[in-house]
């Protein structure tokens, strides 16, 4: 048997968590080197990851790892990367170092706090990051329904401690109104999602149910059921396949979040501490959008289709309505929020398009906007964390006071109003011209978007960065070296990834081509074919 | 004598006992209304046993009257805790087990 | 030789890298890292020029391919460069007129406590500049076309402690990005019709489109070149962007950004001469804006700002031009590098008076000026003849072809064109007289400034000079060179095509006509101001002068529609947000709530009503049964 080597990258997160959980309650900074350790080390196994994946190989899956599990349903531990999931692990394995170096001393005790032995909350902080990371590693591998299914859910219990245990403490007239709003966002959060969930626990139920009883043994296996359906002895009456489509479909949606499912996603980013909203917006919210890539059509493609003119629509209606709100906003964090919604918005038209530029630029999309949120969110955390106050009046003329942070934020921001020559601006054009060929009035209505996001990230940048020198803002350090440690690859990577993009598209097109051949969907021919023209001569 | 007739009689016995449960608010003559009703169930089941000619009714009668033997046992119990704690014996006192 | 091409965009890119990341050591060499690398590209196009002009005409072309930037199916997007005669062009004229305007800043900034980020943006602004005029495909060219929008915001807003520049550093990235959707729309048009956006096999098989999908196409690329070049109705940020430095003023309306808009549809030719449609509405915006231009151009007194309006209007002249089609390309493009040459000069004599005079812009403050300025005033005056098309200057040749074109459109509307391009040239006249006529001439109106300190005008320094005695001697004999032979001509056709026009008017008529007009210009402007004293406060004027020194309402008109709008639209979605879309959510929450609220009353307490409902519930199941046995 081959070194486990999908399970391990799983499993190293996971016992990180344990071991961070276990450390002393004096020992806090161990804590911190300890986790930093473990994502440390879960980086190396996505990059040997990156490395072993062959792009060109044909197969669907690699690395596969396959074990009975439930028997009796039918249940299996099976794993395996396509080329998409596998860029994604390395997203979230490269985040979550910078997630915790960059949340350092969110979770340290107040000063005031009585010491007390048991009490440990930098311990349980940087324990249920790597939890998240575990559990969302492990739902990009899984190729069971069942098996993905519980790392899906599971995610959920982390996470809202992290919103409701950690929140943001910045701007609070007094702790309880602070943990007030805390624990309703972070409540929000859970519902939604676990009204989500539910609704997709009774599709993958009857999901087993039409396995069963069409093929004498019912399944969760994707390559298994996608191999049924090639061969003919699996058909889903047209009826119950949209109703599945739509249970998965609606899970995906509320994670992702589209529009109109989008409202836990303000609330949540805005009340958790920095690093925590970039693990949800930009590591967590990426299993949905994925699943939708990897569940939803491969699983049900002529639901799919079927689903696709109502979905285009919102999805532009989500690109249009969040940079608006973003607009409007008067909270920094919400107002990244927002951009994100709007972002979501890109990738699911992008998703559904149902072209190859569409589906390479969406995937392309979720890791450039994974790495640009990151950026602008982790120096947003780090103004706030100066000046104690997350509202934008409360800023002005920052980058005479600290030029640096100023200038990172505007890269940040750039990078999100998807400038030519920083990542987001490929993934961005590649799903609007992807949208184009299909939907053209989709793909201009969309178009819309840049004029917006150009907006809401200039006015942002104007108000807190530019004009008079604020009194309180006066004397506010510049970036310190742990925060440019953070920021500075993240800027690194945006600027590289924009001007050579190609050993992300290189292992991402095969996989999309795949997709697109499950969906029985090919890309639009262009009326005048010039380059084969020109190829012929 | 037609053996219906018994089955007329437990009818009767349990509707009274029925109605002793639902009226009346001390704890003791709620208790023996339950008793009451267990009984006319018991004579229901000797009935029946005679009636169709096998055992099985006058087995399950056993059983009740040993359930109720115990049942009395524990429900004396607690009635006699609850008339300690709130000197009174009316089920309706003991109305704490709510939201 | 093609490898030097990639160096051409790499040198000044190189100099923005090290300025913008190098930190404070730089400090004292900054000016100087900036100046050199404008320099040395410029030195590469020279040499490359040499290179070209070796070759025949039919062969001057040369490609570069670095390495393959988007594959993704049948996209296919590469960093490749393609240097022809037109590009050519502009790449001397951004490097040239660039390192002039560098080595000008290099006094004009001397003191500026950021000047080393300065230099690291002008440098950045050539970059983006030549990346988009050497690009290959129009995504790549897309890539320049925005960098040069984010080099005007941040050169435009570089003092960015005042509030007016960083709005107008905000509007003019805005506006822009207007464009730039337009320019990202016509890729995508592009892809999906030809299957590519790279100039060769667009521009040859544009032919083989159907004029629909070619008229939307060449629509959108005017869209984004309204939006760089400052075209109605997308002009409103040129005047704004005043707020920036003046270095920056005559890079942005010299070489680079409003130049871009003109390369755009001149580099596009092949699409619009085969779609007449788009072609109509390109001359309509440039006839609508060499008007507009120059009639705010009349009303402003601030001397930026009255240059800003020039160039609205001159540019707007090269758009007609390119909008004529192969009879006009050449000339519009002609237009463009003598216009560079005494843009330039002219704002950086600008800039030059307002050093002098305490930063002073408003021009009914200043007055007399040529004694204390003499060399200011001698380069002023030789870009003021230049402009207005003064006979033997730059100006002169390549704006009089351009009417003489328009004419040539034939019928009605060549008359139409015709006569607004004449109407043009004498407004010109007019503005231009009247700015140096407040400026140089007549008695002393100065002020002093707001800290009552009185202005002690005196000539700048040797590195701000130099470039405009440079640039004084291009305005004067550009024009001159480029029509002898008709070099220019024969140098661009190769890439652009001519065509003669059937003028109903002989070259002798039109340059005749042009005369008389500019007569009239300048005259009504000596009449005006020259001849009796000028009133320090402006005086209240006819509805059109105010409306012109409002920009002619456009501001007002954007910011009722758009601001406005915007803000209610928005702040209406943020509510819809809050109680209807969020309502929902909440309300069922509120609905489970309140529903198991009501549930509770039921868990009374009483052991007697939980008998009843036991007794109920089995008298329910009883019935029931018995219903079912009876059915």
């Amino acid at each position: 048997m081959s070194f486990p080597l999908l399970t391990v990258t799983a499993a190293v997160p996971a016992a990180g968590a344990v071991a961070t959980a276990a450390v002393p309650a004096a020992r806090r900074a161990a804590a911190k080197w300890l986790a930093l350790a473990f994502s440390l080390a879960t980086l190396v196994l996505a990059a040997v990851q990156l490395a072993r994946f062959d792009p060109d190989s044909g197969k669907p899956f690699q690395l596969t790892e396959s074990h009975a599990w439930i028997k009796s349903f039918g249940v299996r531990y099976d794993l395996g990367v396509d080329g998409i999931a596998v860029v994604l692990i390395a997203l979230t394995a490269l985040l979550v170092p910078f997630v915790i170096l960059a949340g350092w001393h969110d979770a340290d005790p107040l000063e005031e706090a009585e010491p007390n032995r048991r009490w440990r909350p930098t311990q349980g902080f940087f324990a249920l990051i790597l939890l998240v990371e575990a559990m969302v590693v492990i739902s990009f591998e899984a190729t069971d329904v069942f098996l993905f299914y519980i790392f899906f859910e599971a995610m959920l219990i982390p996470v809202y401690f992290l919103v409701g245990g950690f929140g943001d403490r910045a701007g609070a007239r007094s702790e309880e109104e602070t943990a007030a709003r805390r624990s309703y966002a972070a409540v929000k959060f859970l519902l939604y999602n676990l009204a989500g969930g539910l609704i997709m626990m009774a599709a993958v139920i009857g999901l087993y149910a039409v396995t069963a009883h069409q093929l004498g043994t019912g399944t969760f296996s994707l390559t298994e059921i996608v191999q049924a359906r090639a061969d003919g002895r699996l058909q889903f009456a047209t009826v119950t396949e949209r109703a599945l489509f739509l249970g998965f479909f609606f899970a995906f949606a509320v994670k992702a979040p589209l529009w109109p499912l989008h409202t836990w996603l303000p609330g949540a980013m805005g009340e958790a501490t920095a690093p925590v909203a970039v693990l949800i917006t930009a590591v967590v919210d990426k299993v949905g959008t994925f699943a939708m890539l990897r569940f939803c059509l491969q699983l049900f493609p002529e639901a799919s289709k079927w689903a696709t003119p109502v979905i285009v629509v919102l999805s532009v209606i989500g690109i249009l309505y969040g940079a608006l709100l973003a607009v409007a906003q008067k909270d920094i964090k919400r107002l990244i929020a927002y951009a994100s919604i709007s972002h979501f918005g890109f990738i699911v038209l992008g998703i559904f398009a149902m072209t190859t530029q569409g589906q390479g630029g969406a995937t392309l999309y979720m890791v450039n906007h994974g790495i640009s949120t990151a950026a602008l969110m982790l120096v947003a955390g780090f103004l706030i964390s100066r000046r104690g106050s997350r509202l934008i009046a409360d800023y002005g003329g920052v980058q005479k006071v600290a030029p640096v942070l100023a200038g990172t934020f505007m890269v940040g921001g750039l990078a999100t109003l998807s400038l030519p020559g920083l990542a987001p601006f490929v993934s961005e054009f590649l799903v609007l011209v992807g949208t184009f060929s299909r939907y053209p009035a989709a793909g201009i209505v969309a178009t819309l978007g840049i004029v917006l996001a150009a907006l809401y990230v200039l006015v942002l940048y104007q108000r807190t960065m530019t004009g008079p020198v604020k009194d309180e803002v006066r004397g506010m350090p510049d970036l310190r070296v742990r925060e440019l440690v953070v920021v500075g690859p993240l800027i690194a990577l945006l600027l590289f990834l924009g001007v050579y993009p190609k050993p992300l598209t290189k292992i991402i097109d095969p996989a999309v081509g795949h997709t697109m051949s499950q969906v029985h969907r090919t890309d639009p021919k262009p009326d005048v074919p010039a380059n084969d023209v020109e190829a012929a001569k | 004598m037609n053996p219906v007739n018994y089955l007329y009689l437990a009818a009767v016995l349990f509707t009274i006992g029925a109605a002793g449960v639902l009226i009346r608010r001390n704890a003791i003559v709620v208790f023996m209304c339950v008793e009451l009703m267990l009984n006319a169930c018991n004579l229901a089941f000797v009935t029946f046993s005679r009636l169709h000619g096998n055992l099985d009714g006058q087995i399950i009668a056993f059983f009740t009257m040993v359930v109720a033997a115990a049942e009395v046992v524990i429900g004396l119990a607690i009635i006699v805790s609850v008339f300690r704690t709130r000197h009174s014996a009316s089920v309706d006192d003991a109305s704490l087990l709510k939201l | 030789m093609e490898n030097l091409i990639g160096l051409l965009v790499a040198a000044p890119l190189l100099g923005a890298a090290v300025l913008l990341c190098g930190g404070r050591r730089l400090d004292r060499v900054d000016h100087w890292i900036g100046t050199l690398l404008a320099a040395v590209s410029f030195a590469l196009g020279a040499v490359l020029f040499a290179d070209l002009l070796g070759k025949d005409a039919g062969a001057r072309t040369l490609t570069s391919h670095l390495f393959s930037w988007v594959p993704v199916g049948g996209f296919r997007a590469d960093v490749a460069f393609r240097l022809d005669q037109l590009s050519m062009t502009f790449v001397l004229l951004i490097t040239g007129v660039g390192t002039l305007i560098h080595l000008y800043s290099v006094g004009y900034m001397e003191h500026d406590e950021r000047r080393r980020r300065f230099f690291g943006y002008l440098n950045l602004f050539l970059a983006a500049m030549l990346l988009l005029v050497l690009a290959d495909n129009y995504l790549l060219l897309y890539v320049g076309w925005e960098g040069v929008g984010l080099a005007s915001y941040l050169l435009i807003g570089f003092w960015q402690h005042k509030p007016s520049a960083a709005t107008a550093a905000k509007k003019a990235f805005l506006v822009n990005r207007v464009g730039d959707m337009g320019l990202s729309i016509a890729i995508m048009l592009m892809f999906t019709t030809f299957g590519t956006f790279a100039f060769g096999p667009v521009l040859t098989h544009a032919t083989d489109a159907g004029e629909g999908k070619l008229t939307a196409i060449g629509l959108m690329l005017l869209l984004a070149a309204c939006g760089k070049s400052a075209q109605v109705p997308l002009q409103s940020w040129l005047g704004d962007a005043m707020e920036g430095p003046t270095p920056v003023s005559a890079l942005i309306h010299a070489a680079t950004m409003v130049t871009a808009g003109v390369y755009l549809i001149t580099r596009s030719g092949a699409i619009f001469n085969a779609a007449p449609d788009a072609q109509t509405a390109v001359v309509t915006v440039g006839a609508v804006t060499l008007l507009f231009g120059a009639i705010v151009g009349c009303a402003k007194d601030d001397i930026k700002k009255a240059l800003a309006g020039s160039t609205m209007s001159q540019i707007g002249y090269m758009i007609l031009a390119a909008g004529l089609g192969p009879v006009g390309y050449v000339f519009a493009i002609m237009h463009l590098v003598t216009h560079g040459f005494f843009k330039a000069g002219l704002f950086l004599g600008a800039g030059s008076v307002m050093h002098g005079m305490n930063d002073e812009v408003d021009m009914r403050r200043y007055g007399g000026l040529r004694t204390y300025m003499p060399v200011t005033f001698v380069t002023f005056g030789l870009g003021y003849l230049a402009i207005i098309g003064f006979p033997g200057l730059s100006g002169f040749f390549s704006k009089d072809k351009i009417i003489e074109a328009a004419f040539a459109k034939g019928g009605t509307e060549g008359w139409i064109l015709g006569g607004a391009a004449l109407l043009g040239a004498a407004i010109t006249a007019y503005y231009m007289t009247r700015v140096m006529i407040l400026t140089f001439f007549g008695e002393k109106r100065w002020q002093p400034d707001a800290d009552g300190n009185r202005p002690h005008p005196h000539e700048s320094p040797r590195t701000m000079t130099i470039p405009m005695v440079v640039l004084a001697v291009g305005s004067v004999f550009a024009g001159g060179l480029f029509s002898i032979n008709d070099t220019f001509l024969k140098w661009l056709e190769p890439v652009t095509g001519h065509a003669e026009g059937n003028s109903p008017l002989s070259a002798i008529e039109v340059t005749a006509a042009t005369m008389v007009v500019l007569v009239l210009g300048v005259a009504l402007a000596w009449a005006q101001y020259g001849r009796g004293p000028v009133p320090v406060t402006a005086p209240r004027g006819n509805a059109l002068v105010r409306a012109a020194r409002r920009d002619l309402l456009q501001d007002d008109f954007n910011h009722v529609v758009l601001v406005r709008g915007g803000e209610e639209l928005t702040r209406g979605l943020v509510r819809a947000d809050h109680s209807v879309v969020d309502g929902i959510v909440n309300g069922t929450a509120a609905a489970v709530g309140g529903l198991s609220s009501r549930m509770r009353r039921l868990q009374n307490g009483y052991a007697r009503s939980y008998a009843v409902s036991m007794f109920g519930g089995a008298a329910v199941l009883i019935a029931a049964t018995l219903l079912m046995r009876a059915v």
